[in-house]
């Protein structure tokens, strides 16, 4: 190993770096910060899928040294969904953004939370899409700029975490790449929870939102998501006009519900001749 | 005036002087820039139309539809995905028999995912009731937008038109474009007037359930639209032309007149195939293009008159229907009686030079099989 390499080098595939991240990305923070929750939450590296859509985030599975399918723009959770469910015992993360998960497939986000299906939705929002170059995105704040909203948008923001708990994500937490140590825990607390899992990452785009919103740099960034951020419990006893521009951060949900493959499981165990189904996996096991 | 552009600010010029008055768009590459200047014509207030930040491709053309179904002139664009996402809708916006225009940046569809060119995309929905025309250049692009409305809008036709430009090729690339003036495009294209729409004093209802009884006879009626929307093309080609001094037709013939072997392709390709026609033409041999402006409606007859004296003709697809073949060649085949060899390229961006297009001419001059499907470019095991 070369000195002062990362330890989680050793899930990376080598020969896909360098990635294609802008400098100052989030996106390193948030696979490094992965890596760390996995390890925590004692998962089997060999045991994970990663899934992904479209955009900058949906690049991370590529540069993973796991199965991985990189699928259509907004429909990971479907993938996702069916991976599960034809072996529930794989440890199935899906890596996302907000264009992702709250544009062109916030229908399949919300299905997937009212399941409380075992997937870790890993939802890296940037506020903006940034592999288009910059246009409005359903997160963008209200009055941010973008190559679509030159004058600023007027329409208002989706709160992610808060729709997941609304529909039924049995773990949701929303940190930033501010917090890495939090964030971290919340993988882990999202890997262990048996359903639904949502952690929304707020992350900077220095190349595109950050450039439209006089945020010129990473540091810049970083020091505006550290100095906005206001956690949970705090915000709960403020009122909406103290929250104006504010990220709340924290845990949203943590409430262990019944999962939709064991519940499925048993139900086949119950009522279907064949019993409840052997994993797939162990077909190619026995070869 | 003259000026510098791609083919995506083309596009987007010739929006803007087709005052369309709903503007529903979602980025996708390579149209993504197309979404922009028209958000900056919107916001800067020299386009008055609702410019709707939609989630994805299938609303925006689902906010088309319900636009131009309430009677105002509509424009959108998309690429690849978003065209096959888009799919469901294309067949309810001919259905409906509104004349939505929509900009298609052409390029490959997943998987393996690929951002750059062929043309799979819209030749997938070839079946849906669009009108499809293949721009060669940023001007056609521009001309071509213009003629679109005209043309889907005449009240024997009334069903939507894509333009289509090639990814990469003429979305990010820049010529000179000759930008009409306002009021000759006006002149051109007055006010959309709909024959009829959704209007709470007058009720009416758009693609209501039909039974087996009346199904049918709206697709014929389609049908026979299509057919009759080849005239249109040729008088709105005319009219075109007195206005701004550019002719276009549903098919370009290329120094074919004495031609042996005749290219046919469509789209940015053309440009290429005309230097090396102009090349070969210099050392004595015979051969010229066929370049299909309008896949939808097809101009069988247009392209027989213009290939029927050539001994071989070659077609070119930057498409495949897997299991048969170029979709262009097998409609080709399908309609006329030619000796015709055909052949893939330049799927997912894989480039193309003269020497392939040279390639294909020698190819077409001493075939070996007909019916092959051959392959240009391909990297083939060792």
């Amino acid at each position: 190993m070369v000195k002062d390499e990362s330890p989680f080098m050793k899930y990376l595939r080598r020969d896909r770096l360098p990635t294609i991240f802008c400098a100052g990305c989030g996106n390193g923070i948030v696979m490094n910060t992965f890596f760390k929750g996995m390890e925590m939450a004692e998962v089997d590296f060999d045991n994970l899928i990663m899934v992904s859509g479209i955009g900058c985030s949906s690049r991370i599975p590529g540069y993973v040294a796991c199965d991985s399918l990189h699928t259509t723009h907004g429909r990971p959770i479907s993938f996702a969904t069916g991976i599960k469910l034809a072996n529930p015992e794989h440890d199935v993360v899906v890596f996302s953004g907000d264009g992702d998960t709250a544009a062109i497939g916030g229908n399949h986000l919300i299905h997937g939370a009212r399941r409380n299906i075992d997937i870790t939705v890993v939802c890296i929002n940037n506020n903006i899409y940034g592999m288009t170059g910059g246009q409005i995105s359903p997160t963008s704040p209200k009055g941010s700029y973008g190559s679509t909203a030159p004058y600023g948008s007027l329409e208002n923001p989706f709160n992610l975490s808060g729709l997941v708990t609304a529909a039924g994500g049995s773990y949701v937490a929303r940190w930033t790449t501010a917090h890495p140590v939090q964030l971290s825990k919340a993988i882990k607390s999202g890997l262990e929870n048996k359903g639904f899992s949502f952690i929304e990452v707020i992350s900077q785009c220095p190349t595109y939102y950050g450039r439209k919103n006089k945020l010129r740099t990473p540091i810049d960034m970083l020091n505006w998501l550290e100095e906005s951020s206001i956690n949970k419990k705090r915000a709960d006893k403020m009122d909406e006009e103290e929250l104006i521009e504010k990220i709340v951060v924290g845990e949203f949900q943590n409430k262990p519900q019944p999962e939709f493959t064991d519940k499925l499981c048993k139900l086949l165990e119950e009522q279907c001749v064949t019993g409840k189904p052997t994993s797939i996996r162990s077909a190619y096991l026995e070869d | 005036m003259i000026k510098v552009m791609s083919a995506n600010g083309a596009i987007s010029e010739a929006v803007k002087m087709c005052k369309p008055k709903v503007i529903p768009v979602f980025p996708i590459t390579p149209q993504t820039t197309i979404s922009e200047y028209l958000a900056k014509f919107v916001a800067d207030g020299v386009l008055d139309a609702e410019y709707i930040r939609v989630e994805s491709e299938h609303s925006a053309i689902s906010a088309a539809v319900g636009a131009s179904g309430a009677g105002v002139r509509t424009f959108t664009a998309t690429s690849s995905q978003g065209l096959a996402l888009m799919h469901e809708i294309l067949f309810v916006a001919a259905g409906m028999r509104t004349p939505i225009v929509l900009g298609n940046a052409n390029r490959a569809l997943s998987a393996p995912l690929s951002i750059w060119n062929d043309q799979q995309d819209s030749i997938s929905e070839r079946d849906t009731g669009w009108m499809q025309f293949f721009a060669e250049n940023a001007q056609e692009a521009l001309d071509f937008v213009i003629q679109a409305y005209k043309i889907s809008e005449d009240h024997q036709v009334l069903l939507p038109s894509m333009v289509c430009v090639d990814g990469y090729i003429l979305t990010h690339t820049v010529e000179p474009v000759d930008i009409p003036r306002q009021e000759d495009v006006d002149e051109f294209l007055p006010p959309y007037e709909p024959i009829s729409y959704l209007d709470p004093k007058n009720p009416m209802s758009l693609g209501t359930f039909t039974d087996p009884d009346y199904y049918m006879e709206a697709r014929y009626d389609m049908q026979t639209a299509m057919d009759g929307a080849k005239d249109v093309i040729r008088r709105v080609n005319k009219e075109f032309e007195e206005v701004f001094g550019r002719k276009h037709g549903l098919v370009e013939s290329y120094k074919t007149e004495d031609a042996e072997i005749i290219l046919v392709a469509m789209g940015s390709i053309c440009g290429t195939i005309k230097t090396v026609v102009d090349y070969l033409r210099e050392k004595g041999e015979k051969v010229g293009l066929l370049r299909v402006i309008s896949f939808r409606p097809f101009p069988q007859e247009d392209i027989y008159q213009a290939v029927k004296g050539a001994r071989r003709i070659a077609v070119l697809d930057k498409n495949i229907s897997l299991g048969i073949g170029g979709v262009l060649f097998n409609e080709i085949k399908a309609k006329m009686d030619v000796n015709a060899s055909g052949f893939i390229l330049g799927l997912g961006g894989r480039e193309i030079s003269p020497d392939h297009i040279i390639e294909i001419i020698e190819k077409t001059r001493n075939p070996t099989e007909t019916n092959k499907i051959n392959w240009i470019g391909l990297k083939e095991e060792e």
